[in-house]
């Protein structure tokens, strides 16, 4: 797939990856060899028929290629462009283990825009039920969740705090990524299923999860308002100016706009020496929106090595050609400030791989009188988050002992009919496994209402069934029948 | 009606200006101590607001708001009874304790006066003996003196100038206060972070529970940024959803001081950029209104 040079992209927030034209689309699809194995459905987290949608796509039939995937990814733009697909269904793909994997990914973002373009949705026939469903967070697992429960005919209402909807998509995810024209996008299909967006609502203190239930009439509830509270890193000078979390970055450059500051009213602070702690996905949209934004130098330190980087392979690639500069086995032990309460530097000390630790990775280890000084004035904390305290201080929600929701495996919480997934429940993970989460906890909140989960029965099969075509979807004309 | 409608404002000062928005859901959630985040349009910056007051029955929120920065001058301008907020959320942050304290003094200084009011008359309807405190730069800038004495059993006004009640900072107020009362059970400050510290001071060395609302630079409100993250005691803790909220003896004020520093230049810019762009709007409607005069 062409790519904007890294010379020209380190200045602008245009997309990286420029997209497939249709015949590298087509040329990339017939290199699947539609092994009957399948590994890479059993890799997706919501099993997309990933050799029926790549078949269609090297028979030239994009709608059925877009009709195949809309079965089980409702967000294919989206996906195709954030999943971690090499862990994944690229991860165990047949072609895999002697050539390059197909490029699942970028045959999904292909058939997604496509589709935006051209203006395709899958709308179900609905047959709409009594119930009202209320979901709390517009993140990917709460779209997820809202377009299942719509799409099985339930009044849902989706609330989030911001003024925009899209969570993390929006918020955390910069546009050379994720443009903001996909996301709203796919809102834009949410809301022709008929799901409502409430912005500016702040629940648990706006009202709470309890009143939703009890007083305001809604049926089943669903909560994915994600890990939000970022972690610092508790040494010397944490609370420096110029010290801030990757989420306030983001958040002020992708949502307030801050990198148009003045025409925007949020600033931005720009570093002409920025250095980044962690090596997740989410440092390395820190560090490139850090080298966009025109800092001169742009460092990743992060403790262990390369290997055990959590960030997806393309995300520490790009980030490597834009010019960040990688500093593995690096632990910050102090942060130095100017004597104006503004940072100055940035005290690290070498590690080495000791032995595995309880996750399995070599446990870094500090080697002693290594320490040296980076010289920068500002340090961006990409090292994770904590959970969220909003939902446990207002409502009777049983949390686990690091603050998250408890649930059951059909992601049922302490409160009947309310019901958790994502971030809020497994910690910091991925989108793909927030929106997997999204649809588990529809599954079961159709099951608690009584609902015959349509979903089920035709992921696979036939093109009609009883004699209805497969896209409606819903058991309810069988019946009338 | 829409909901962020305007329905009331009064102008207190030059500077200081209120607004009633309509909001019945929030009204009937808020409770004393809380905040809201308002962003004026939507290019605008998420400022965030104590609740100065909140009428269930009406459905609306009161904000007391001091014209300084940029999104508070142009709201100043723009906020007009009918016209709409862009995004108006909360109420944020946990509700202050209002205790069991048997008497208490309400302290407010500045824009703090506001906000110390739905608190003075929680802790009246808590059925403690209140003493307000408020602090203004003089007579002519003094507001809600009739709201404030409906709700304290004794009430004092310090300004700088001595121009009405006692002269001096809300500190000569509280000490005033003590030596009356020795028997005072907590103190609530809000005001900016100096006068807060001031008061956090007098009242060390009487070893008296002293409550003070944080106003850090904060983006969303709801815990995710960490921009407002302030010096408890030892620990660190988020003043949009720890607080706002916090014991004054273990803040450390110093701290919050520098850290509010932190966008002053940017501040500066943006305030600069809007009166020229505002001069640019009035240069054109001037032209514009030449240009037709010329054709008649």
């Amino acid at each position: 797939m062409r790519e904007q040079d890294p010379a020209v992209r380190a200045k602008n927030f245009e997309e990286v990856a420029c997209g497939y034209h249709p015949d590298d689309a087509m040329r990339e699809a017939e290199r699947c060899l539609i092994c009957p194995d399948q590994p890479c459905v059993s890799g997706c987290p919501v099993g997309i028929n990933i050799p029926g949608f790549i078949q269609k796509i090297s028979e030239k039939d994009l709608r059925g290629a877009y009709d195949i995937l809309t079965e089980t990814s409702l967000l294919p733009a989206i996906c195709g462009r954030v999943c971690p697909q090499e862990n994944q269904c690229e991860g165990v793909c047949t072609v895999g283990q002697s050539l390059e994997a197909v490029a699942i990914g970028r045959l999904e973002r292909f058939v997604g825009d496509t589709a935006i373009r051209e203006g395709w949705a899958n709308i179900p026939y609905i047959e709409p039920n009594d119930f009202k469903v209320g979901i709390v967070g517009s993140g990917p697992a709460g779209m997820a969740c809202a377009a299942d429960m719509a799409k099985a005919g339930c009044d849902v209402t989706v609330f989030e705090a911001f003024h925009q909807p899209g969570g993390v998509l929006k918020y955390g995810i910069p546009d050379f990524r994720l443009p903001n024209a996909v996301i709203d996008a796919e809102i834009g299909n949410l809301r022709k299923l008929g799901v409502k967006f409430e912005c500016n609502t702040l629940v648990g203190r706006l009202f709470t999860i309890e009143q939703m239930v009890t007083e305001m009439g809604f049926h089943a509830v669903f909560v994915g308002v994600g890990a939000g509270y970022p972690t610092m890193l508790g040494i010397p000078g944490d609370s420096l100016n110029g010290v801030l979390s990757a989420n306030e970055l983001l958040t002020r450059c992708n949502l307030m706009r801050a990198k148009e500051f003045p025409s925007f009213d949020t600033p931005q602070p720009i570093g002409k020496r920025v250095v980044v702690v962690g090596a997740g996905n989410t440092a390395m949209d820190a560090m490139r929106v850090s080298v966009r934004l025109g800092a001169e130098k742009v460092y990743c330190i992060y403790r262990r090595s390369r290997k055990e980087a959590p960030a997806r392979a393309e995300e520490v690639h790009h980030a490597e050609q834009e010019g960040v500069e990688f500093n593995w086995l690096t632990h910050p032990v102090a942060v130095l400030d100017d004597g104006k309460g503004n940072v100055r530097g940035l005290r690290c000390v070498r590690m080495e791989l000791g032995e595995p630790d309880a996750s399995g990775r070599r446990r870094p280890v500090p080697v002693e009188g290594s320490e040296f000084d980076f010289e920068c004035d500002l340090i961006v904390y990409a090292i994770g988050t904590n959970a969220n305290p909003i939902m446990g201080q207002t409502s009777q929600l049983k949390l686990n002992k690091w603050g998250y929701i408890d649930t059951d495996e059909g992601l049922a919480t302490s409160i009947a009919g309310v019901f958790a997934g994502g971030d809020i429940v497994t910690g910091a993970a991925t989108v793909i496994e927030a929106m997997g989460a999204g649809r588990t906890a529809a599954a079961s909140m159709k099951a608690y209402l009584g609902i015959r989960d349509s979903a089920l029965p035709y992921t696979s099969g036939s093109e009609k069934l009883f004699g209805i075509d497969l896209r409606e979807r819903n058991f309810t004309r069988v019946r009338v029948a | 009606m829409s909901n962020f409608e305007i329905v009331t404002r009064e102008n207190f000062s030059d500077l200081t200006y209120l607004l009633e928005v309509h909001h019945p859901l929030m009204a009937k959630a808020a409770k004393p101590g809380q905040f809201v985040i308002v962003m004026l349009s939507e290019h605008g910056e998420r400022i965030p607001l104590t609740i100065a007051d909140f009428d269930r029955e009406k459905g609306t929120i009161t904000l007391v708001i001091q014209a300084i920065g940029k999104t508070t001058r142009q709201m100043q301008q723009e906020c007009q009874v009918g016209t709409s907020l862009y995004a108006l959320v909360g109420p944020m942050g946990i509700p202050s304790p209002i205790s069991h304290a048997k008497k208490v003094i309400c302290v407010g200084g500045g824009l703090g006066v506001a906000p110390i009011f739905p608190q003075a008359r929680g802790f009246k309807e808590a059925g403690a003996y209140v003493i307000g405190v408020v602090g203004f730069r003089n007579k002519d800038l003094v507001f809600w003196e009739d709201k404030f004495r409906a709700v304290c059993d004794e009430f004092i006004i310090c300004t700088d100038d001595g121009s009405a009640g006692i002269k001096g900072m809300v500190t000569a107020g509280i000490l005033q206060a003590i030596d009356k009362h020795p028997d005072i059970d907590e103190v609530v400050a809000i005001g900016p972070p100096i006068m807060m510290k001031g008061c956090a001071e007098a009242t060390r060395p009487f070893k008296i529970k002293t409550m003070v609302s944080l106003n850090p630079v904060m983006v969303d409100g709801t815990g995710m940024c960490g921009g407002c993250r302030v010096k408890i005691g030892d620990t660190v803790k988020f003043a949009c959803v720890d607080g706002p909220d916090f014991d004054g003896h273990l803040v450390d004020f110093d701290d919050l001081m520098t850290r509010l520093k932190r966008y002053t230049k940017e501040e500066r810019m943006a305030l600069d950029h809007w009166e020229k762009e505002k001069g640019c709007r009035l240069q054109k409607a001037v032209d514009k209104t030449i240009a037709a005069t010329d054709l008649r």
